[in-house]
C-alpha cells in the first residue's frame, strides 16, 4: 500500500495512548469600557485523564461542561493555558531530540470527527479530493492519494463508482458523516476523537454508523475518545467513561461501574434523567431542578453543590479530592472520601442503593 | 341518577374530537423543485389527549403540525380537512387565524427564541398576549403574566417579570415560552420537540412540567418528537409519521410493546438502550426517499425486509387488528372491522 503505514507502537500496550495532567483552558470573556478581560470561562479546568491503547474512553455531560473544548485540545486545535500531554510516553509538542513527538507528527496520528458533518469537508471539492487532501498535504502523490480515497469510501459503505465524484450537499447526513469518517482515517491515525458524531443523525442512521464505527475500529486498530451526550450511545460503545461538569471531571471509570454503582450524585441524577421508553415506568420527581450554573463564576469547593441533594458545609470549603473506588473507578465527592469529613463519607456506594 | 340517563350522553370515546385532520396534502412548489412534504394524514386528537408525532427529520411533522394553524408559507399547497374544536381551520378568514392562533391553539418550539421577542421583557409579553386575546386591563393582564409565570415554576417569579429573554438560562427561557403560549389557555397545545435542545437534566424537569400542566388544564397535546424516550415519558397515544403518512397509530404502552410496522418496528431495533452492549445494533438500510415525487405504493417498500411486489402496487390501506391499533401495511391483519 502507498500510504504510510500507521506510525508503531512505542512504549508497548501497557503504556498510555495518550496520558493528560491537569489540561487547562480558560476564554477570556471581553467587556467593559476598555474590551478588558473581566472575567473568564473555565472551559476546561484542570482535568486529568489516560487513554489506553486499543480502547473508547467515553466522555459525557450536559452542553458547555468542557467536552468541545478538551477534545480540541487534544486536537491540538488550540493551546492549553496548562497541563502536559504525553502522547505513547512522549511528550507532544516537545523537541524530538529530547524525545518529544512533534505537533506535525502528533496531528497526523490523532484525528477528529465532528458533530456538524458540512464542517470538515469543502463543499466545492467532490468528496473523495477532500478525503485524498491530507495523504497529499503529507506528500502522498495525487493519483495514489485518490486511490487511497476511494478504497475509504469503500470502507465505510459508500461504493466508490457512485459516490467519489458527488459534492457533499448531495450526500444525506448520514453519508456526509461516513465521508469525515473516511478523511480522519486518510492519514492512518492511531487515535480517532470523535465529538458528537452521530447526534445529529436520525436513529435509523446512527445505528449503521455505530456499527460503522465499531468495525473500523476493529479493522483499523484504532483508539477512540468518544464524546456525547446521549448516555445510551456512550454505554454502548465505552469501555471506560468520564463524566465532566463544568469544566472538571466529575467521575471516571469502567463502563459498567460508572453505569451500574455511580458514586458521585452528578452521574446518578444523569442517569436517572433518561426519558424511560416504558410508560409504565414513567416518573413523577425529576432528579434534579435548575439548569447548570454558568462556568464564568463556578461555585467553591464542589462545583456541583448547588445542584446537589448531599451538600453540606465541606461542600463549600473544600474542592473534593478524586477519590478511588477500585479498579480505576475514581470520583470528586466528599461523601466517596472516607476522610473528607462529610457526614456520609464512605456511604456514596450506598447512597444509590 | 338513573342509568338509563348515563347511557344517553356519548362514550368518552366517541365525543367529538378536538382534533380532526382528513387526507391532509401539502406540497411545497418552487422554481427549481417540488417536495410533496405531506401526503395523506388522517389524525384525530380527543379533548385532553397527549399524541405524539415520532418520525424522522423530513418526515413531513412540523409541517403537519403548521399546517394545523395555516402557519406555512403561501406558496405551499395544502388540501384536506382541518378541523379544530368544532371549526374549519381552512375556510377561516386572516382576522379569524389571528385570534385562532395564541387563543385555543398555541404552539412551542425546539429554540425559544424564535417565539420570544428579545426586546420586550418575558413579563411585557405575556400580558400583551393576555390582552389581545382576552381585552382585559393592562393590570389585571399583569397579574395573570405573574401567575403563569408561577404556574410554569420559574424561581422567583416577580423578579422575572422584568428579564430580558436572553437574560434566562435555556431551562428557563423554555418555561417562558411555555407561559406565553398557555396564556390564553389553549385548548390545544402544538409542541414541536420543545426539549430537543435542552440538557438531560433539564429536559426531563421541562417533560414532567408540560404533563402536569396538560393535567391540570385539560389541554389536548400534539408533541413532536425524534426521541423514543420522550413519547414514553409523555404520550397517551403515538403515530408514527414516514415520507409523509402516518404509517402507525396505536396506545404508546402497545405501540412501544409491539410496533405492527416494520417502520417502526426498525426504529425500535435501531435505538440505542441500556443492555445493548456488545451487540450489533439492528439498522435499517438506506435512506427515507426524497420527496420529490410522490412515494408509490408503501414508502417504506425500498427499505423493508418484508417487502413484495404488491406493496408498490398502490398505498397500502390502514388495517386495525385490534382496537385502537391501525397500520398501513399489508401483512398486518384487519381484524377489527367495526
Ligand atoms: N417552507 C418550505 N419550503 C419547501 N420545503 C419545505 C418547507 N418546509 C418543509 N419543507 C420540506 O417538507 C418536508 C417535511 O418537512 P418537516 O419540516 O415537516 O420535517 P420534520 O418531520 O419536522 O423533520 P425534522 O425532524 O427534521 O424537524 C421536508 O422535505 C422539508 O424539506
Ligand atoms: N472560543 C471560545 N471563546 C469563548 N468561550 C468559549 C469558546 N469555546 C467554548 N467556550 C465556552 O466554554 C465552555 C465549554 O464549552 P464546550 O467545550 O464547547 O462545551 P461542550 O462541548 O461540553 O458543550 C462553554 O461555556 C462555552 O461557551
Ligand atoms: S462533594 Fe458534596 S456537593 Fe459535591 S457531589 Fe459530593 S456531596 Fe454533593
Ligand atoms: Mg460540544
Ligand atoms: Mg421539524
Amino acid at each position: 500500500m502507498s500510504l504510510p503505514q500507521p506510525a508503531p507502537d512505542r512504549g508497548g500496550p501497557a503504556q498510555p495512548l495518550l496520558a493528560l495532567e491537569g489540561l487547562v483552558k480558560h476564554f477570556p470573556l471581553k467587556g467593559g469600557l476598555f474590551g478588558r478581560t473581566r472575567a473568564v470561562v473555565r472551559a476546561v479546568d484542570g482535568v486529568s485523564f489516560t487513554v489506553a491503547k486499543g480502547e473508547t474512553l467515553g466522555i459525557v455531560g450536559e452542553s458547555g461542561c468542557g467536552k468541545s473544548t478538551t477534545a480540541r485540545l487534544l486536537m491540538r486545535l488550540m493551546e492549553p493555558d496548562a497541563g502536559s500531554m504525553i502522547f505513547d510516553g512522549e511528550p507532544v509538542g516537545e523537541n524530538e531530540q529530547a524525545g518529544g513527538v512533534s505537533l506535525r507528527d502528533y496531528r497526523r496520528q490523532v484525528q477528529m470527527v465532528f458533530q456538524d458533518s458540512y464542517a470538515s469537508l469543502n463543499p466545492r471539492l467532490p468528496i473523495e479530493e477532500s478525503i485524498a487532501f491530507g495523504p497529499r498535504v503529507h506528500g502522498l502523490p495525487a493519483g495514489e492519494a485518490v486511490q487511497r480515497a476511494r478504497e475509504l469510501l469503500g470502507a465505510v459503505g459508500l461504493a466508490p463508482e457512485s459516490f467519489a465524484r458527488r459534492y457533499p450537499h448531495e450526500l444525506s447526513g448520514g453519508q456526509r458523516q461516513r465521508v469525515n469518517i473516511a478523511r480522519a482515517l486518510a492519514l492512518r491515525p492511531r487515535l480517532v476523537i470523535l465529538d458528537e458524531p452521530v447526534s445529529a443523525l436520525d436513529k435509523s442512521v446512527e445505528a449503521q454508523v455505530l456499527n460503522l464505527l465499531v468495525d473500523l475500529k476493529e479493522g483499523f486498530g484504532l483508539t477512540y475518545v468518544f464524546i456525547s451526550h446521549d448516555l445510551n450511545v456512550v454505554q454502548y460503545i465505552s469501555d471506560r467513561v468520564l463524566v465532566m461538569y463544568l469544566g472538571e471531571v466529575a467521575e471516571m471509570g469502567p463502563v459498567g461501574a460508572i453505569y451500574d454503582r455511580p458514586a458521585h450524585p452528578y452521574t446518578q441524577a444523569l442517569l436517572a434523567s433518561r426519558p424511560s421508553m416504558d410508560p409504565a415506568r414513567r416518573r413523577t420527581k425529576p432528579p434534579l431542578t435548575g439548569d447548570p450554573p454558568n462556568p464564568v463564576n463556578p461555585p467553591s469547593g464542589c462545583r456541583f453543590r448547588t445542584r446537589c441533594p448531599h451538600a453540606e458545609e465541606v461542600c463549600a470549603a473544600r474542592k473534593p479530592n478524586m477519590a478511588a473506588l477500585g479498579e480505576g473507578h475514581v470520583a470528586a465527592c466528599h461523601m466517596a472520601d472516607p476522610a473528607s469529613g462529610h457526614s456520609k463519607a464512605g456511604s456514596a456506594l450506598e447512597a444509590v442503593a | 341518577m338513573s342509568a338509563a340517563l348515563d347511557e344517553a350522553r356519548p362514550a368518552p370515546g366517541a365525543a367529538r374530537p378536538l382534533v380532526r385532520l382528513r387526507d391532509l396534502h401539502v406540497t411545497f412548489a418552487t422554481r427549481d423543485r417540488t417536495v410533496h412534504a405531506v401526503n395523506g394524514v388522517d389524525l384525530d386528537l380527543a379533548a385532553g389527549e397527549v399524541l405524539c408525532i415520532l418520525g424522522e427529520s423530513g418526515s413531513g411533522k412540523s409541517v403537519t403540525m403548521r399546517a394545523l394553524m395555516r402557519l406555512l408559507p403561501r406558496f405551499a399547497r395544502i388540501t384536506g380537512g382541518i378541523e379544530v374544536a368544532g371549526r374549519d381551520v381552512t375556510a377561516m378568514s386572516e382576522r379569524e387565524l389571528a385570534d385562532f392562533r395564541g387563543g385555543e391553539v398555541a404552539m412551542i418550539f425546539q429554540e425559544p427564541m424564535t417565539a420570544l421577542d428579545p426586546v420586550f421583557t418575558i413579563g411585557r409579553q405575556i400580558a400583551e398576549t393576555v390582552q389581545r386575546h382576552e381585552g382585559v386591563s393592562r393590570q389585571a393582564a399583569e397579574a395573570r403574566a405573574l401567575e403563569l409565570l408561577e404556574l410554569v415554576q420559574i424561581p422567583s417569579a416577580r423578579r422575572r417579570l422584568a428579564a430580558y429573554p436572553h437574560e434566562l438560562s435555556g431551562g428557563l427561557r423554555q418555561r417562558a415560552m411555555i407561559a406565553v403560549a398557555l396564556a390564553c389557555k389553549p385548548k390545544l397545545l402544538l409542541a414541536d420537540e420543545p426539549t430537543a435542545a435542552l440538557d438531560a437534566t433539564v429536559q426531563i424537569q421541562v417533560l414532567l412540567l408540560l404533563r402536569e400542566l396538560q393535567r391540570e388544564l385539560g389541554m389536548g397535546v400534539i408533541f413532536v418528537t425524534h426521541d423514543l424516550g420522550v413519547a414514553g415519558e409523555i404520550a397517551d397515544r403515538v403515530a408514527v409519521m414516514y415520507a409523509g403518512r402516518v404509517v402507525e397509530e396505536g396506545p404508546v404502552a402497545a405501540l412501544m410493546a409491539g410496533p405492527l410496522h416494520p417502520y417502526p418496528q426498525g426504529l425500535l431495533g435501531a435505538t440505542v438502550h441500556a443492555g445493548m452492549r456488545g451487540r450489533r445494533l439492528t439498522t435499517i438500510p438506506g435512506a427515507p426517499p426524497l420527496l420529490d415525487v410522490v412515494p408509490a405504493g408503501c414508502a417504506f417498500h425500498p427499505r423493508c425486509p418484508h417487502a413484495e411486489d404488491a406493496c408498490l402496487a398502490a398505498v397500502p390501506a390502514m388495517r386495525s387488528p385490534s382496537p385502537g391499533r391501525r397500520a398501513r401495511c399489508l401483512r398486518v391483519p384487519d381484524g377489527d372491522v367495526s
